[in-house]
């Protein structure tokens, strides 16, 4: 595996080596093993490091394999239009269902 | 790539020629398919977005079993999660081989995104015929209806890009996904991508946080 | 900061058209229109298929305004009542408002930026052909005997097979489905064609404010319709694979249906009003002579109006318990949004403020729009302080908001740029006489069918009702709606026959008939169809206001070229893509899981036809295909 730098990786239109997306690749392996350790163990805060890790490795393939990290900001600026508003929707529903104290109209969970 | 500007450059005044190259013209350098795409999936971001909230809704509201827990088998998904976040390296192996127009690793790249995109499916497929033997079908309860809608429809995407993949590929073997093409490669990846980074919500939200 | 300079006083002379009957060497017929991949036949079909559906959803209304002309009539029954009203909703919504709003992206956004067409010219076509089937296949229904009848918004358990065993609601679910997909690929399209496709010095920010409603609401389309489709999805398994979504017994809940079909549905008011103000924002400044009044502050007001417009759906939840707690957030952030709304209201009169004001029927409607939009502002305000909606919700008071935003707001807008845009479209005037009937009469029907309903509504007459009881005290609100509903119907033919006689023999119009600012009108009336010989390039705001940059523009684009620009083939690829894809969807209402399978499958071929046509194939004198 090459020790290329990112700026090295991705001067001038380059795109980075092999070498560099097989590291990106055995990271979000790892990554993936540590989710499933974390799932067996069940240490305290499981949850927020989960969904840490998974952030994680939703960032590495978007930056990376994806290219976004390296690209024009325009394709970011369009792409995040839409995972904003999606993350807000999840987010307020969860809390509407799952947040709130509970209503004389019987809620779900 | 260089960074490309939002706005056009004043270009030359008074115009272009009409020329051929006129009808490739844009404002910012970058590619229509791209943006148009990136666009796409950033709208996918929200389908996605919506059929997993209403899982997330629906988390405990089932009246009765089997439960998640009852049936999840973590190590098995384990595995198929691993796979695809494995073709998603495949696939960005592969446009590296059409870039750099080597046939051979681009078709054999590809070929494993295909393959590696196929037990993915498999695997699914395994899993829902198993959870259907132990009592859970689609109209048994929310939990039955939001797992199969959410990961169903993922797996139709897919099932999508397996085909998009397929025709790629045998484009390649064709010796016809010259450099000049690797666009259509690169798009065909963004998807491919995407559908990955879709399965490392879905694997937190529904199989590891119960 | 503002620039109140005014428009020059000499109109810039305006080229006469050399051929008022478009289509300078353009082929014709009826094949030419069904594979046309041109934005501008595009927009004229759009514009003319929301006219026919107009008419349907106005016959519609009349009905019902028939029928609630007195108290406890029986013109109609109960179940009719119930199809006619979601009809006339679901057809003024989704085949009147938003493709009308389409006809003008389409039309004008290219030739406002510079671009010889959109970025994806046969997906603007599925685009069409999809709304078109789309419509064919809700109304459809009616040929059934089976229209919808669930209210445009469908809430669970309303729709559920338990209580809509029939066609109805199927028809609605995957008529619905059918359109949103037109609907997103058109988002996607205008996104990238208004980042792509400036023309050299078309920077953002000196774009016409109407490309700029058009970019906020593309983004809108692009993130609210994938909910609804989803929620559909939801709604057509509960009703054909019988899951649990929206049903209580087995853990369901139907006020999901109310959030995820209101998450859409609130963004939704929103595409269907930025475009009505940004065509208003770009007729108000041509006829006061004055560039627009504060245009960055109009451009952030609309991008915020977009973004906020996600967080205020539950203002139309407020009696479904959602609790103080969440009911509180949602009447802030409905009380927020309020303010870039009024914000540019204040940026368009103050750009009428001193300028030279010309009161033609354009301008007529653009005024329209600003005092009676102003006039559904205020009731809406009113609902959104959760304990005064508790008694407006579900009455006539709601009605008459929304009519007022979306009528007096929006179809005035509609109106303004057809008056504006259409010697561009035609090369052609409309009758000013007859604009001023169509203008008098619109607004006088107007007021006499809306005005009326603040107060049947606050006197408790419900909505989606048939009948109400004498004692409630309403009738004569009610026959006051329903003269002036039929008066709004003559406006409309008197509008259908200015826009006929215009069309045949309006009087000749040249490039810049209105001495306007902006680049669609330094082409010929009608444009080529390759829109500019060669791409101008622009130094400012108002180019065509600014005389040398007028002049170094109209030399390029009044230029006949040597060689024509090169643009794409003709296709019949959509129009048989987008058979496939109402197919699809139709027959899912089988009920037989395989059965859609077979329109997806000819989707599925249409698609890879699509991808493998090379839209700049050349055909040589022996038939022998090049590449351009």
């Amino acid at each position: 595996m090459s020790e290329m730098t990112h700026d090295d990786a991705h001067a001038e239109g380059a795109h980075a080596s092999p070498g560099f997306y097989w590291m990106i690749g055995g990271i979000l392996a790892v990554l993936t093993a540590i989710e499933v350790a974390l799932f067996y163990m069940k240490p305290p805060m499981e949850q927020p490091l989960l969904l840490i890790l998974s952030a994680v490795k939703f960032a590495m393939v978007i930056g990376y394999f994806m290219h976004l990290k390296f690209d024009s900001k325009i394709f970011a600026g369009v792409f995040m239009a839409g995972l904003v508003l999606a993350m807000f929707m999840v987010s307020a529903l969860v809390v509407l269902y799952h947040f709130l104290p509970p209503q004389q109209v019987p809620v779900v969970g | 790539m260089a960074e490309a500007v939002l706005d056009p450059g004043s270009g030359q005044a008074g115009g272009h020629d009409a020329s051929h190259d006129e009808h490739h013209y844009t404002a910012t350098g970058l590619s229509n398919w791209k943006v148009g795409f990136w666009t796409f999936i950033g709208s996918e971001c929200l389908f996605f977005g919506t059929l997993l909230s209403t899982y997330m809704v629906y988390k405990g509201a089932s009246l009765e079993g089997p439960y998640p827990s009852d049936i999840f088998d973590i190590p098995l998904t384990t595995l198929s999660t691993f796979v695809l976040l494995m073709s998603s390296l495949a696939m960005v192996l592969g446009l590296d081989g059409v870039q750099k127009g080597d046939r051979k690793k681009a078709s054999f790249w590809l070929g494993v995104v295909v393959v590696f995109g196929a037990i993915f499916l498999g695997f699914q497929y395994y899993e829902f015929n198993h959870f259907v033997h132990e009592g859970l079908t689609l109209d048994h309860s929310v939990f039955g209806s939001t797992f199969y809608v959410l990961t169903g429809f993922h797996g139709a995407h897919v099932t999508v890009g397996v085909i998009w993949l397929s025709t790629l590929l045998i484009q390649s073997l064709r010796g016809k996904l010259t450099p000049d093409k690797a666009l259509q490669v690169e798009i065909a990846g963004l998807y491919w991508h995407f559908v990955d980074i879709v399965w490392i919500v879905i694997f937190v939200l529904v199989y590891l946080i119960p | 900061m503002s620039d109140t300079t005014l428009a020059p006083e000499t109109a810039p002379e305006s080229t006469p058209s050399h051929d008022v009957h478009g289509g300078h060497d353009e082929p014709t017929g009826l094949w030419s229109w069904i594979t046309t991949v041109d934005h501008k036949r595009i927009g004229i079909m759009y514009f003319l298929t929301s006219l026919v559906f107009l008419a349907i959803g106005g016959i519609e209304a009349l009905i019902i305004r028939v029928q609630l002309f007195a108290p406890e009539q029986a013109v109609v029954s109960a179940e009719t009542y119930n199809q006619l009203f979601t009809m006339h909703g679901t057809t003024m919504i989704f085949l009147v408002a938003m493709p009308m709003a389409v006809a003008f992206f389409n039309y004008i956004v290219p030739l406002q930026i510079g671009a010889r067409d959109v970025a994806f010219p046969r997906m603007n076509a599925l685009s069409y052909w999809i709304y078109l089937f789309g419509g064919i296949y809700l109304n459809a229904s009616w040929l059934f005997g089976a229209a919808p009848n669930n209210s445009w918004v469908g809430y669970a358990p309303l729709t559920s097979t338990q209580y809509n065993p029939g066609l109805n609601a199927d028809f609605w679910v995957l008529g619905l489905s059918i359109l949103g997909v037109s609907s997103i690929m058109g988002g996607v399209n205008f996104i990238t064609t208004i980042i792509q496709l400036r023309a050299p010095g078309m920077k953002l920010m000196r774009m016409p404010i109407f490309t700029w409603m058009t970019f906020v609401t593309s983004f809108l389309l692009v993130t609210a319709l994938p909910v609804i489709a989803v929620a559909l999805i939801l709604l057509a398994f509960d009703r054909f694979y019988a899951t649990n979504f929206f049903v209580a017994a087995s853990g369901g809940d139907p006020v999901l249906w109310q959030h995820l079909f209101w998450i859409f549905g609130h963004p939704e008011v929103y595409i269907l009003v930025l475009p009505a103000f940004g065509v208003i924002s770009d007729v108000i400044p041509t006829f006061s002579k004055k560039p627009l009044f504060g245009y960055p502050v109009v451009v952030y007001a609309g991008v915020l109006i977009g973004f906020i417009g996600w967080g205020v759906w539950s203002h139309h939840m407020f009696t479904s318990g959602l609790g103080p707690i969440a009911d509180s957030f949602f009447v802030a952030t409905t009380m927020i949004i309020a303010i870039p709304t009024g914000v540019k209201i204040f940026n368009w009169m103050a750009t009428m403020w001193g300028g030279k004001i010309r009161f033609n029927t354009a301008m007529n409607f653009a005024i329209g729009l600003v005092a009676l939009f102003t006039v559904g502002g205020l009731s809406g305000v009113m609902h959104a302080s959760a304990p005064v909606d508790l008694q407006q919700h579900d009455s006539y008071f709601v009605v008459a908001h929304f009519h007022y935003v979306i009528v007096g707001g929006i179809l005035l807008g509609m109106f303004s740029g057809v008056y504006y845009w259409f010697p561009k479209v035609t090369g052609r005037f409309l009758n000013e006489k007859l604009g001023a009937w169509h203008f008098w009469t619109t607004l006088i029907g107007f007021n006499l069918t809306f005005f009326p309903m603040h107060f049947s509504g606050m006197y408790g007459q419900p909505r989606r009702t048939w009948t109400y009881s004498e004692t409630l005290n309403v009738e004569l609100f009610n026959q006051l709606s329903t003269y002036g509903g039929f008066i709004l119907g003559v406006s409309t033919l008197i509008f259908v026959w200015n826009l006929w006689k215009g069309v045949k023999s309006g009087e000749p119009a040249g490039s810049n008939p209105w001495g306007a600012a902006t680049l669609e009108w330094s082409i010929p009336s009608p444009p080529h169809h390759y829109n500019f010989p060669a791409l101008p390039t622009v130094q400012s705001r108002e180019p065509l206001w600014h005389e040398a940059e007028r002049k170094s523009i109209e030399v390029v684009t009044l230029a006949d070229p040597e060689v024509e620009p090169e643009m794409p083939n003709p296709s019949y690829w959509p129009i048989l893509l987008a058979a496939g894809v109402t197919a699809t969807w139709a027959l899912v209402m089988t009920g037989i899981w395989w059965v859609p399978l077979i329109g997806l499958a000819f989707t599925a071929f249409c698609t890879y036809m699509w991808a493998f046509e090379d839209p700049f194939a050349k055909k040589g004198a022996a038939g022998e295909v090049t590449h351009g």
